[in-house]
This record gives C-alpha cells, sequence and structure tokens, in this order.
C-alpha cells in the first residue's frame, strides 16, 4: 500500500501508511488537552499528503459537528447553556464545536440550516448570522439587499458619531467626536444584544417620509427639520487637544510655557494672548477663536552662533505658542498639566465645540443610503401626515431603485411599527420577523399596512395627489461635518521659493487653476483674465539691455547695476512671473546664457 | 461662367459655392439667394484669434476620456478582429509606422461584386504557403529526401498547379535541396550534399518547407468575403494595397487599407490625410461619440502638413514647433534646451505657452490686437 507524506506545519515530519485511520484518529483526539481544538488537518489528494497545522495566527472558525447526519449539539446542550451550566470552552472540549482553518473546510461539507442536513455533511453552521462580520451584522434586513450595499452599509457606521466610549470626558483623544443624546435602534439583530450595542449606540431613531420635497433632496440629498434640530437631533461634540511640551535644548536652554513678552521674536498681538492666565495656559471654559492662544510658549533661539543675537543679549527668545488655526473656535474644555517620559513638563488643552447639523453635515441610515443635508426647513413648512405627523427627515425615493435597498424600506416599515407598539423589532439577517407579520400588526395599531400615509403640503396646505411613505429609522450622523472642510481665499500665505500660493486647508492655501483649467481661458480666447488669474506671482525684475540677464537693485543706495556690464549700462524694469526669474536662474546653472531682447511695448 | 448677377460677390465667397448656387437656384431668385448665401458664409467664417488648435484639442481630448480602453470583440465570424478604441486612435495619431492589426476592404468590379466566384477571388487574394497544399510530409531516412504528398483540391482551388508549387520551393531552397515531380503528382526533395549532420538538416528543412510563400499577395495572412449591403467585398487581416490595386478584379476607387502609411506611399500625402480623417472617424463613431468632422479635419491637416506624415509625438509635430520654450515644456526639456544653446536659438514669443510661462497675455482672442500708433 501506497505511503502518504504527513507535513507537520509546513515541514516533513514522516510518512503513514492508512491516511484514513490517521485523520479520524486525529479528528476524534483533537479536542482533548493539550491540542484543546487548536489542530487541524487536511488531505490534498493530488499531492497525496496530509497537512496538520497546528500553529497561531490562522483564521478559524466555529462549526457544530454533524455525525451520521445528526448535529452532536442538542437540545439539552442548549437548555444547560441557558441554565450557565455549560460554556463555550465545555463546548469545545467536548468535541461538539470544532474550529476549522481554511484549509480543512475545503473538505467538510457544511450545512446552512439543520433541515439540509444528509448523513454526508459534517459539519452544521451555528448560524447563517456567522458569515458576517460583527458590523455588517448590524444591519437590520441584510438578506433583503445586495451584498456590496450591505458593505458599504457596514462601513457606513463605523463613520457614524456615537458614544465611542463613556471616560471620553478624562481622555486626551485626537479629533474625536461625541453624539449628545445616542439612542437604541428600534429595529434590532442579534448582533446589538452580543456586541452590548445599548451600551454604545451610535445614532437615533427618527421619523423619515419618502417623497421629494422642494427639489432640495435630489442626488442623495437629504432634508432636515429645524424643529427636530433644536430638540436635539443630530446634535453632537467635537473634540481637539492642543498640546505643548517644554523641550530642552543643548547649553542647558529650554523651552518656557509662559505668557510670552511683548519683545519677543514673532510676537502675535496683544489681544491674541488675553484668555492666558499667569502660568501661561487658558482657563477653562473660555470662548475661544481663530489665532487665540490656548498655551503660550517661548523657545530659546534656533541658531546660537548668530553673533547680532550675542551682542543684543537681553531677550531674544522666539515665539512658538499653541494657537487656534485659520477657522477653528470652541470651548475650553479640560487643561491638564503634566509630565510626560523624559521628564518635561507636558500641558494639554482639550477644546470643545458643539456641532449643530448644518446644511452639507453627513448623515446615513444603517443601509448605504447616505447623504448630506441640502436644506433645513422651518419645522412649520414641511409636509404633515393626516395625524399631525411631521417628518424629522426627507428621503429621496429616486435613491432606492438603482441601489435595490430593500431593506432600507423593510426598516422603516418595521420601526414604525415598532415605535407604534412600543417594542423593539428583530430585523436579524436570514432571522427577521417577515414582513408580512409586521404589516398586520401595522394594520392592527390603525395604520395603513403599506406604511403611506395621507400627507399636506407644508407651504400651502393642500393635500398632495399621493399618499407618502412615512416610517421610522435609525439615522447616524457621520463624523464627516463641513465645519472641518470648509475652505475659502482671497489672500493668504505664499510659497517661500515660488511665491505662488499655498496648498492646502491647513495652510490657507488657494485652489490651482490648472492646465486644463487654463485651456479653457485660450479657448475662450480671454487672453487678459488668463493672464490675471496667474498674476499671483508677478515680479517685477531689473533687466540690464545690454546683456540681457538680471540685473541688481540696490535699494539701500538706490542704485541699479548689472554684475556683467557695470553701473553704466541701461536697466529696465520687466514684469514677469516669479517662476520665469526662477527658470532663468536654472538656466544659468545649466550653463545656457537666457539672453532677454528687450523691446519697447508701445 | 459666374451669372452677371453674382459677378459682385466673386470676391467674398468661393467660386465652387456660387456655381452651385447658380446651378440649384431659379435666376429670378438668385439675387436674393446671393445675399443669403454671403451672409452665411461670412458668419460660418472662424474669427481670426479664434483658438482653433485648443479648441480641437478639446473636443477630441473629452470625448476620448470616456472611450473604453478596450479592443473591442467582434461576435461571430462574420467580422475580423480589428483594433478600436483608444489604443487605435493612439496609433493613428502617433503614425505608428507598424499598427497592430492591419485589414483591407477590397470591392470588387462587377460580376465578382455580385458574387460570382467569390471564394475563388478571395483565396487567389491570400498569401498561401506550402504547408496549405500538403496533406503529409514524409522523410525518408535513407534516401535524405522529403516527399509531400500534395491535395491537389487544394490546387485547383487557387488555380496554381504542381508546377508553379514546384517552382517556387525551386526558387526557395536553391542552395539546399533539388526539387522532383514524382508520380501521383507529388513532390519530392532531395537534400543536396551529405554529411553527418544531414538527418538534422532535413528535419530543419521540413519546418522551413512549411512557411515557403507559393501564391497570393504577400502580407495579405486572412481573408473573408462578405455580404455588404448588396455586393459582395473581400475583408483581409494583412494589407498590401500596392498589390491588390494591381488585380484585374478590384475595384480600384474605393478598395482601402487601414495602414496609413501604405496609403501615404501609393497613394499619395493627400490620400493619407483622408485616410487619417476616415480612420478616426471610424474609431470614433463606433464608441457612439460626436465630435465635429472640422477638428478631425484640423488634426490631419497638421499631420500631413509637410508633405510627410508626422504623429503627434515630440519626434512629430511637437519638433516643429518654433519656440524652444513651447517644446521643453512637452518631454525631454532638457535635450530641446541644450541644442537650443547651442545654436543660439531666439524665442520670439509668438505661442500660447511661452507667454503663460512669463505671465505675458497670450496672443489668442482679446490677446491677438494690439494698439498702433501713427508716428
Amino acid at each position: 500500500m501506497a505511503t502518504t507524506e504527513v507535513y507537520l506545519n509546513g515541514k516533513y515530519t514522516g510518512d503513514i501508511e492508512n491516511k484514513e485511520e490517521f485523520i479520524a484518529a486525529i479528528k476524534s483526539e483533537r479536542f482533548k488537552e493539550p491540542f484543546a481544538g487548536r489542530l487541524n488537518i487536511y488531505y490534498n489528494e493530488e499531492l497525496n499528503r496530509v497537512f496538520v497545522e497546528s500553529s497561531r495566527g490562522r483564521a478559524t472558525r466555529p462549526l457544530i459537528v454533524v455525525k451520521n447526519g445528526i448535529p452532536l449539539l442538542t437540545e439539552r446542550h442548549i437548555k444547560q447553556l441557558h441554565k450557565n451550566e455549560l460554556s463555550w470552552t465545555d463546548l469545545v472540549q467536548q468535541g461538539i464545536i470544532e474550529y476549522l482553518d481554511t484549509a480543512e473546510e475545503e473538505t467538510a461539507l457544511v450545512a446552512f440550516t439543520e433541515r439540509e442536513i444528509t448523513p454526508d455533511h459534517t459539519h452544521l453552521e451555528i448560524s447563517p448570522l456567522a458569515m458576517l462580520g460583527l458590523i455588517s451584522a448590524l444591519v437590520p434586513y441584510g438578506n433583503f439587499t445586495q451584498s456590496s450595499r450591505l458593505s458599504i452599509g457596514a462601513k457606513n457606521q463605523k463613520q457614524s458619531i456615537g458614544l465611542y466610549t463613556t471616560n471620553y470626558h478624562v481622555r486626551m483623544d485626537m479629533d474625536v467626536n461625541s453624539l449628545h443624546t445616542p439612542q437604541k435602534p428600534i429595529v434590532k439583530t442579534v448582533m446589538h444584544d452580543l456586541a452590548d450595542y445599548d451600551k454604545h449606540p451610535a445614532g437615533q431613531n427618527i421619523v423619515v417620509a419618502v417623497m421629494n420635497y422642494k427639489g432640495y433632496n435630489m442626488e442623495d440629498a437629504i432634508i432636515l427639520n429645524k424643529g427636530s434640530i433644536e430638540r436635539g437631533f443630530g446634535r453632537s461634540t467635537y473634540f481637539r487637544p492642543a498640546i505643548a511640551e517644554e523641550l530642552r535644548y543643548s547649553g542647558g536652554l529650554m523651552d518656557q510655557i509662559c505668557i510670552p513678552d511683548k519683545d519677543i521674536k514673532g510676537y502675535k498681538s496683544e489681544k491674541d494672548y488675553k484668555l492666558l492666565e499667569g502660568d501661561g495656559i487658558v482657563y477653562p471654559e473660555a470662548q475661544v477663536s481663530e489665532d487665540n492662544v490656548v498655551i503660550g510658549k517661548t523657545s530659546p533661539p534656533r541658531f546660537l552662533s548668530s553673533l547680532d543675537e550675542y551682542s543684543l543679549a537681553s531677550n531674544i527668545r522666539r515665539e512658538s505658542s499653541m494657537a487656534l488655526k485659520h477657522g477653528e473656535q470652541g470651548v475650553v474644555d479640560f487643561v491638564v498639566i503634566t509630565e510626560n517620559e523624559e521628564g518635561n513638563k507636558l500641558v494639554q488643552v482639550r477644546i470643545r465645540d458643539q456641532r449643530i447639523p448644518e446644511v452639507g453635515d453627513k448623515f446615513t441610515s444603517r443601509h448605504s443610503q447616505k447623504g448630506v443635508i441640502g436644506f433645513i426647513f422651518p419645522e412649520s413648512d414641511l409636509p404633515f401626515t393626516s395625524r399631525g405627523i411631521v417628518p424629522d427627515l426627507i428621503f429621496s425615493p429616486h435613491s432606492v431603485p438603482s441601489r435595490m435597498t430593500i431593506s432600507h424600506l423593510l426598516e422603516l416599515i418595521g420601526a414604525k411599527t415598532g415605535s407604534l407598539a412600543g417594542r423593539h423589532v428583530n430585523g436579524t439577517t436570514f432571522d427577521s420577523e417577515p414582513e408580512e407579520k409586521l404589516r398586520k400588526e401595522l394594520l392592527e395599531l390603525g395604520f395603513r399596512d403599506d406604511g403611506t400615509e395621507i400627507m399636506y403640503n407644508g407651504l400651502t396646505g393642500e393635500r398632495f395627489h399621493a399618499r407618502i411613505f412615512v416610517g421610522n429609522m435609525y439615522y447616524l450622523k457621520l463624523k464627516h461635518m463641513v465645519a472641518n472642510k470648509i475652505h475659502s481665499r482671497a489672500r493668504g500665505p505664499i510659497q517661500l521659493l515660488t511665491r505662488q500660493p499655498t496648498e492646502g486647508r491647513a495652510k490657507e492655501g488657494g485652489l490651482r487653476l490648472g492646465e486644463m483649467e487654463k485651456d479653457t481661458f485660450v479657448a475662450h480666447g480671454a487672453s487678459l483674465l488668463l493672464k490675471e488669474r496667474f498674476d499671483s506671482d508677478k515680479t517685477a525684475i531689473p533687466v540690464c539691455e545690454s546683456c540681457g540677464l538680471t540685473a541688481i537693485q540696490d535699494a539701500l543706495k538706490d542704485k541699479r547695476f548689472c554684475p556683467v556690464c557695470g553701473d553704466s549700462v541701461e536697466i529696465s524694469d520687466i514684469e514677469v512671473s516669479y517662476a520665469f526669474k526662477l527658470i532663468l536662474d536654472e538656466f544659468k546653472s545649466l550653463g545656457i546664457y537666457p539672453k532677454l531682447q528687450l523691446e519697447n511695448k508701445y | 461662367m459666374v451669372h452677371e448677377q453674382l459677378k459682385q460677390y466673386v470676391e467674398k465667397i468661393p467660386n465652387k459655392l456660387l456655381e452651385e448656387l447658380e446651378a440649384h437656384c431659379p435666376a429670378s431668385k438668385l439675387k436674393k439667394a446671393a445675399e443669403k448665401l454671403c451672409e452665411e458664409y461670412l458668419n460660418a467664417n472662424i474669427a481670426p484669434g479664434e483658438a482653433v488648435g485648443l479648441i480641437s484639442a478639446e473636443s477630441i481630448g473629452e470625448p476620448g476620456t470616456q472611450m473604453t480602453l478596450n479592443t473591442f470583440h467582434f461576435a461571430g465570424v462574420a467580422e475580423m478582429n480589428v483594433t478600436m478604441g483608444l489604443p487605435r486612435m493612439v496609433e493613428i495619431l502617433d503614425a505608428r509606422k507598424s499598427i497592430s492589426t492591419p485589414t483591407m476592404e477590397i470591392f470588387l468590379k462587377s460580376p465578382y461584386n455580385k458574387g460570382k466566384d467569390i471564394r475563388d477571388v478571395a483565396l487567389q487574394i491570400k498569401e498561401t504557403s506550402t504547408s496549405y497544399f500538403v496533406k503529409e510530409f514524409t522523410i525518408n531516412v535513407t534516401n535524405l529526401s522529403i516527399e509531400l504528398n500534395l491535395d491537389q483540391e487544394k490546387i485547383r482551388e487557387v488555380h496554381t498547379s504542381v508546377k508553379t508549387l514546384a517552382k517556387a520551393l525551386e526558387k526557395a531552397l536553391v542552395k539546399e535541396a533539388s526539387i522532383k515531380l514524382v508520380e501521383g503528382d507529388n513532390i519530392e526533395l532531395k537534400l543536396k550534399g551529405k554529411d553527418e549532420k544531414s538527418l538534422n538538416v532535413l528535419y530543419k528543412l521540413k519546418e522551413k518547407l512549411k512557411d515557403i510563400y507559393v501564391t497570393g499577395i504577400k502580407g495579405i495572412k486572412q481573408v473573408l468575403p462578405v455580404k455588404r449591403k448588396d455586393e459582395f467585398i473581400i475583408i483581409t487581416a494583412g494589407s498590401n494595397l500596392k498589390k491588390v490595386l494591381e488585380l484585374e478584379f478590384v475595384d480600384t476607387t474605393r478598395t482601402v487599407t487601414n495602414d496609413i502609411h501604405e496609403i501615404n506611399s501609393t497613394l499619395g500625402i493627400e490620400a493619407a490625410r483622408q485616410a487619417i480623417i476616415d480612420e478616426l472617424l471610424k474609431v470614433i463613431e463606433a464608441q457612439g461619440l460626436n465630435v465635429d468632422l472640422r477638428h478631425i479635419m484640423l488634426v490631419a491637416d497638421t499631420m500631413c502638413m509637410g508633405g510627410s506624415i508626422k504623429g503627434i509625438t515630440r519626434y512629430g509635430v511637437v519638433s516643429e514647433k518654433a519656440s524652444v520654450l513651447a517644446r521643453a515644456s512637452f518631454e525631454t526639456p532638457l535635450r530641446h534646451l541644450t541644442n537650443a544653446a547651442l545654436v543660439g536659438e531666439i524665442d520670439y514669443l509668438d505661442s500660447v505657452v511661452e507667454n503663460v510661462m512669463l505671465n505675458q497675455p497670450v496672443p489668442i482672442g482679446t490677446g491677438l490686437p494690439r494698439v498702433i500708433a501713427k508716428k
């Protein structure tokens, strides 16, 4: 009989004669100590090799063992589990539940539900929900949506603002948000209970009407009710700390946290420091805004060797305070004065900023139906139902057909039923309350079973011809808020090298008019407008008319001369972009003589 | 020739338009029509200073971004696979010497275009090599010879004979082997000279034999007779315009190839210009896009302006630009700058890019007119 090679953790360890016996022996012994279910075995027919794996870091998943068509987990076990007489580890140690790795999975036949089991099956799925991740399982009615939408819905939930930790008020996290009045979702899945979602919820239950209203919710935008916002919907706090450390430099010099003196290098202005207390730190609950210093700090000069700095001896320290950046504002929330690992004084100031929903803030349901606020209507101008209910949010019906998020619509019905009946609704993927049942219940509660309601135009009072689908829904506020992204510039900082405007919001930069945008100006023949656009770095440079090179202007002596031809030549100013002056310099460094031939324009 | 009433427009409107008007318009309404024509013609003229090149570039470039990158595949046997889409467009505009799928559309004179002997005609055009006619190669080791068992039917099919086949082989293998006709119209090849390596040489000869050109037109790898509307044409893979046009049954006025350089060498630059326009249009229309013909014409004109085809590459059209700075701003700047420095080139700042670099008004549109003062 042919032998089979055996590999333990990828290394050849020996040959066996009867592979079936060997595999069966391992499978029957592996749940016992010392293996404790961490052993996997896989026979590759093509190679005629048996692979035994016991290493760490493999992806494994638990399954119920099935023998002769009967799952080993019985009602008795479940009863014991309920009474806490039995634990998960007991089940694993008894060989009722096995962890399979990806290789062994190939040799197993796993039944999806108990009904499907045939004598050939080796395992049974604990729950079909187990094939989803933790967050994907949080999407209600997940089996009523495209898989890609489910993944997006899960991704959106990760960006939602909720109660990320209960001790946030003593933490110094960078860039975090916290929702003011989070609620438990009405439509839940099993995972909400398993993951203790009630202890860290991330959204709010609101009334949603599926309709268009004045065009402010086209293209995935949403309309919010101003009244709802005033009642606290979507209100959150944004925390950002300012951190300063007293660094030590060579020569016994060090930073100093204090109110900087007026004669210091780079002193801002008196009113920027007005919020500082004697120790150079702002007081808690101070209202701070743009350019306000929150931690005053001075540093020793950068270069000690500079002679004049020695001679002036007195105060040559430079300003290095922590101030609020352009466009920032808030309230000083929490101040910590401490020492870091190196023994330096460390000051942290946490700034809090209340964020009330505004046009441009991003919201989403749990079904990848995200959108930004397009308009906030006063409550009185919004449509209302015949019962007088005004929706908190108006959602565009055009968002549904192409994306096929049926789960979104089911949640509307589910949560409506749940809120009217005063109970939670189970929306677990593959195991949810059926639509028919919810409809029936809704009907019994005195509502139409399809969830639609008669509505009236809030502006005119006229009744809408169509009935509007109205329901409740768990909505999440996402961390992308306009306040952190809004940006504009008219004047501002420029780069040292090119004298062109800086780039990016953080540096208060300009928006680049690029190559292709330039082309549109040329195509329209807007020659002078194009020149004006590119005037950001224009300079006048003196040029020697005899040699055509840039001349030198000595502003102190009010004299101009050419470094090549001396001072007895004609020198004229020409207006070019600073970038062109740079390229002339570069040509010269290449050994190319860029001679400018000047000509009178008029 | 031109009507009395139209005399005053001779200077303003092209003659051809006037002739057309004269031919189609009743004499009584001629004056009014001419007036209207003059107005329309002047409206259609492009204003001086319009950035026609840039608008053409944008008009072709923008739909180009929407083009699917992949080759368009025709399903079924009725059509051949021809490179289309963006790769083909790049091929045309770069004026590549060897294109990825050369094809011809051969139109036939009647009665052939009605389907007479269409299979025969097609096979005559196709380049055929020995292996097509041979049923079996038999190697005789003792004699150091190869016997070719020929398929007589196929020989008849292509209107050739065993003799021509033998002649072709003889011509190609003068040094290596002697050719002899044997009974049953087969061919025997005997190796010339004998040494130890002979057997090896014999095997190599057998392989070489397969690809020897016998008949048809060189370069035409495949033929496909297709019925288009109500006449038969032949679509080919591979192209040889010159040889195909020499065939007596070919309609020389309509037969085309998609190899632009070949058109240039056989029919001249004007034909090549038209070929560029046609090929570009074909690509654009196949993608369901819409670009005005005049933009494409401008591109084709630019490419053919110098009497030879220049691609829109740094070796072609771009190298002809007058301004050093403009050339340097498009690929290999250092090469252009050093070369310009060596000959002391002067940049007169006459075009767009240079002036943008210097932050001067570009001489286009509103930047074009200047004020001239009387001295």
